[in-house]
This record gives structure tokens, C-alpha cells and sequence, in this order.
């Protein structure tokens, strides 16, 4: 782990991998799309608008998938001072913020033809909306202080405070039985054990692995520029510097 | 423990000293309880239905707005990098101010609760699980408001910053600290919920204290 923790050797891993998320991100879209919005049959009782939980499922994942890689990060970057972890989770917040904004929307699309409102306030939406909330205060304090580094510790702190929320989302299905449907997979130990038809867990499963690579390629993207807007600056600093020391002060 | 208790009864006596600051935030609880009847109107059906609500919103936002004494007096004149170099544990000046704060806000707060429950119609079998609810709750709503405060100390636009960070943290205590009245009154068993407020409570303790004193650290350095 600590070997990724020097920006040049995790550029040169990244670097390496991206071609190949890229290319299984397009690959999975391109498998993906037509099977969950065109070919995979209507469900027996949701009708067409089975297709919104396509996207809206993989976007529930990828919010919390993403809360945990913050929180994962920020306890790197508080314990062993890892820059490309502060980096990896600050660039992935506004990456968590989108995907619970677009989960948030897309469940109450799909929630005004089924339940017949845009909006319930039930445990799952609730805590939703807390997370999106809580990816607006780490990225409104993130960025308060006229010290990054500062900003970046107390955003890392919050990170690792409201990862609490997370295991609430999780199990707030069996906290509070309300309007929402229970959870529709379940970890058995005989494996996955689902209520869903095959038929409509293989456009799913699709989408979920299509968005995962598109957020792992994004950050890849993302923390090259990151790296590269640093290198930047510090040349024309030491531009500065060494014009300074060519010219010096009369 | 010695420290802990000559910071507590310093803070203490600041806040009794300059008692119209504790004072304003009890003014703050009612005036901001007394709006709602203005707001969906005087009838006793409605008030009653969301007395236990109203309560509880107008005291968490009347919290928040005592949250900023907590440090940032300290933090501006140097006292807190005295306190935390002094080689005392961080978590016991933490604990020492949370205490402070609860026992200048959060204990008015509960005694000035069943008055203004009454302007609001709440029904008499009420009152009792309201008081518990709010002395169960109060010292996770201090707790978490401490955390938030250390975080956004020397930031731009602390004070709005903080109530974006911290009210989505309440949240559970809300839902919890009203579904005990909303259970006594319609005559469920509350203890469940009072439970739960009470392990949020607990968890809370757990938690908060170290990483407020990381936060202070941080913005102390």
C-alpha cells in the first residue's frame, strides 16, 4: 500500500491500467445500454419503468461505494500522511455528490408513476438525502480554508465521521419498514440470493460494472490533471524564483 | 481530572458571568417555537399534532446557534493552543467543553421545553417522555456540535458552514427524540426510542470526543 503512496510510481500504475478501465468502461456501456433500454422484457408489475432502476441502482452503488473510498482514503491521509489518498478522496467527492444527486432523481422519477409521488419520506430516500448533504458539507469544507492543507485534514475528519452514516443507509431497510421496497439482494450463505427475475439482473449487473469502471477511469483522469496542475505551478514558481534571482532587487 | 473540572468551572463561570448569552439562545428556542402558530395557525388539532416537531427543530437550531462559543472565544485569543500544549489529554478539554455547553445550553433548553410545549397544545401524557427525550438527546446534539465547531474553526463562512455539517447529523436524534413523544401520546410503548436515543448517545461519547480533539489539534498546528 505505502508504495502508492509517491504520486510518480501510482501515475506510472495508473497509467497503465487506464487504457484497460476505458476500454471495459465502453465496452460494458455498449453491452449495457441496449440490453437494459431496449432488449430486457418489461417486469410483471413495474411495466417499463423497471429501466430507471437500472441507473438508479448503479448510482445508489456508486454513492456509497465512493462515500467508502473517501472515508478509506481520508483514514490513509490522516494516519500516514499519503498525499495521493487526500487527493484520490478530493477528487472523488464531487464524483459521489453527482452519483447521489443522479440516484436521488432518478428515484423519484421512478417513484411518481409506482407509488404515485415524486417523494416519500421514507428510511432508504432519508438517508440518501443525508448523504448527498453530508458529500456538500465535505466539499463546502474542503475548500473553507485559506490553507488547503487545513481544509483538506477537517474535510478527512468529517469523511471518517460521517462514514457512520453509511452502515445507516445500509440497514435503515430494517430500521424502519416503510413505503420502500426491502433491499432487493440479499448476501445468503448460499451466495447472492435474489428476488429479482435473471432477466433483469444481467442488465444490472451490467450497468453496476459499467459505472464502476466510468468512476474508476474518471479519477484516473482526474488525478493526472490534479498532478499535472501542481507540476505547473511549482515551475512557474521556480520560474519566478529564478527570474527573481537572475534580476536581483536594485 | 483535576484540569478537567478547573476547566469545566471556568466555563462555567464565563457563561454565568455573560449569562445574557445563554439567555439569548433560550430567547432564540421560543421566539422561533412561538412562529410556528403563526405559521399553520392557531388551531389546537394542528398545534398538537406537531408540537413534539416544533419542539425539538426549534431546540436543535437554538443549539447550533450556541455552537460557536464552544471555541472559537478560545481559539481567537490563544487560550486553546495553551490548553491543548498544557500536555493535558486533548479528549479531556474536549469532554470539559462539551459538558460546558451542555449544561449553559442544553439544560435551559429542557427546562424551558414543557412551557413552550404547552403554547403549542402537546397532550398532557406528553410532557414527561418530551423531557426525557430532550435530556437523552441534548448531550448527542452538544456532542456532535463540538465536533462541528473544532472542524470549522478559522474557516470563511464558519458559522453557515457549520449548520450545513452538523444539522444532517442530528437527523437521527430527531426522528428518534420525536417518535418517543408521537409513541407516548398515541399510546405506544416509548422505551424503544428512548433506548435508541440513548445508544446514539453512548456512541456518540465514544466517538465524537477523539475526533474533536483531532480537529483542534489540526487547527491549532
Amino acid at each position: 500500500m505505502h508504495k502508492f503512496a509517491n504520486p510518480t510510481q501510482f501515475m506510472r500504475i495508473a497509467n497503465a491500467i487506464y487504457p484497460w478501465i476505458a476500454g471495459l468502461c465502453l465496452i460494458l456501456f455498449a453491452a449495457a445500454i441496449p440490453i437494459a433500454l431496449v432488449f430486457s422484457p418489461p417486469d410483471y408489475q413495474q411495466g417499463e419503468t423497471v429501466r430507471i432502476m437500472y441507473i438508479h441502482v448503479s448510482s445508489a452503488w456508486l454513492m456509497m461505494m465512493i462515500y467508502g473510498i473517501i472515508a478509506a482514503n481520508s483514514a490513509m491521509f490522516l494516519i500516514w500522511r499519503h498525499p495521493m489518498a487526500n487527493l484520490a478522496a478530493r477528487a472523488s467527492a464531487p464524483m459521489g455528490a453527482t452519483f447521489c444527486a443522479l440516484a436521488l432523481v432518478t428515484g423519484m422519477l421512478w417513484g411518481q408513476p409506482m407509488w404515485g409521488t415524486f417523494w416519500v419520506w421514507d428510511a432508504r430516500l432519508t438517508s440518501t438525502l443525508i448523504l448527498f448533504f453530508l458529500y456538500i458539507g465535505y466539499i463546502a469544507l474542503s475548500d473553507a480554508f485559506e490553507d488547503s492543507e487545513r481544509g483538506d485534514k477537517a474535510a478527512a475528519i468529517l469523511a471518517l465521521v460521517g462514514s457512520i452514516n453509511v452502515p445507516i443507509i445500509h440497514y435503515s431497510v430494517e430500521w424502519w419498514n416503510t413505503l420502500h421496497q426491502p433491499s432487493i439482494m440479499k448476501a445468503s450463505s448460499e451466495g447472492i440470493d435474489s428476488s429479482v427475475h435473471p432477466s433483469l439482473l444481467l442488465p444490472l449487473f451490467l450497468m453496476m460494472g459499467a459505472f464502476t469502471m466510468f468512476y474508476f477511469a474518471l479519477l484516473v483522469l482526474r488525478l493526472r490533471s490534479e498532478l499535472l496542475a501542481a507540476k505547473i505551478r511549482n515551475a512557474r514558481l521556480s520560474q519566478i524564483a529564478g527570474h527573481a534571482a537572475a534580476q536581483p532587487a536594485e | 481530572m483535576s484540569a478537567f473540572s478547573a476547566l469545566l468551572s471556568r466555563d462555567l463561570r464565563l457563561a454565568l458571568r455573560q449569562s445574557a448569552d445563554s439567555l439569548t439562545v433560550i430567547a432564540f428556542f421560543a421566539i422561533a417555537t412561538v412562529l410556528f402558530p403563526f405559521g399553520v395557525g392557531p388551531e389546537a388539532e394542528v398545534l398538537s399534532r406537531i408540537a413534539a416537531g416544533v419542539v425539538w427543530v426549534a431546540a436543535l437550531l437554538a443549539a447550533l446557534l450556541s455552537l460557536d462559543r464552544v471555541f472559537v472565544v478560545d481559539f481567537e485569543d490563544g487560550t486553546l493552543d495553551q490548553l491543548i500544549l498544557n500536555g493535558q489529554s486533548t479528549v479531556l478539554v474536549v469532554l470539559a467543553k462539551v459538558l460546558a455547553h451542555w449544561l449553559t445550553t442544553g439544560v435551559p433548553l429542557i427546562i424551558m421545553s414543557p412551557v413552550l410545549a404547552v403554547t403549542l397544545q402537546l397532550p398532557s401524557e406528553g410532557y414527561g417522555v418530551l423531557v426525557l427525550a430532550l435530556l437523552l438527546g441534548t448531550p448527542t446534539v452538544s456532542l456532535i456540535g463540538a465536533l462541528g465547531a473544532a472542524l470549522v474553526l478559522g474557516a470563511r463562512r464558519g458559522g453557515v458552514l457549520l449548520s450545513l455539517l452538523v444539522l444532517p447529523l442530528y437527523i437521527p436524534v430527531l426522528i428518534f427524540g420525536t417518535a418517543a413523544i408521537e409513541a407516548t401520546i398515541t399510546g405506544m410503548p416509548s422505551q424503544p426510542m428512548l433506548s435508541i436515543l440513548a445508544g446514539l448517545a453512548l456512541i456518540a461519547a465514544a466517538l465524537c470526543p477523539f475526533a474533536t480533539a483531532a480537529a483542534l489539534r489540526q487547527a491549532a498546528e
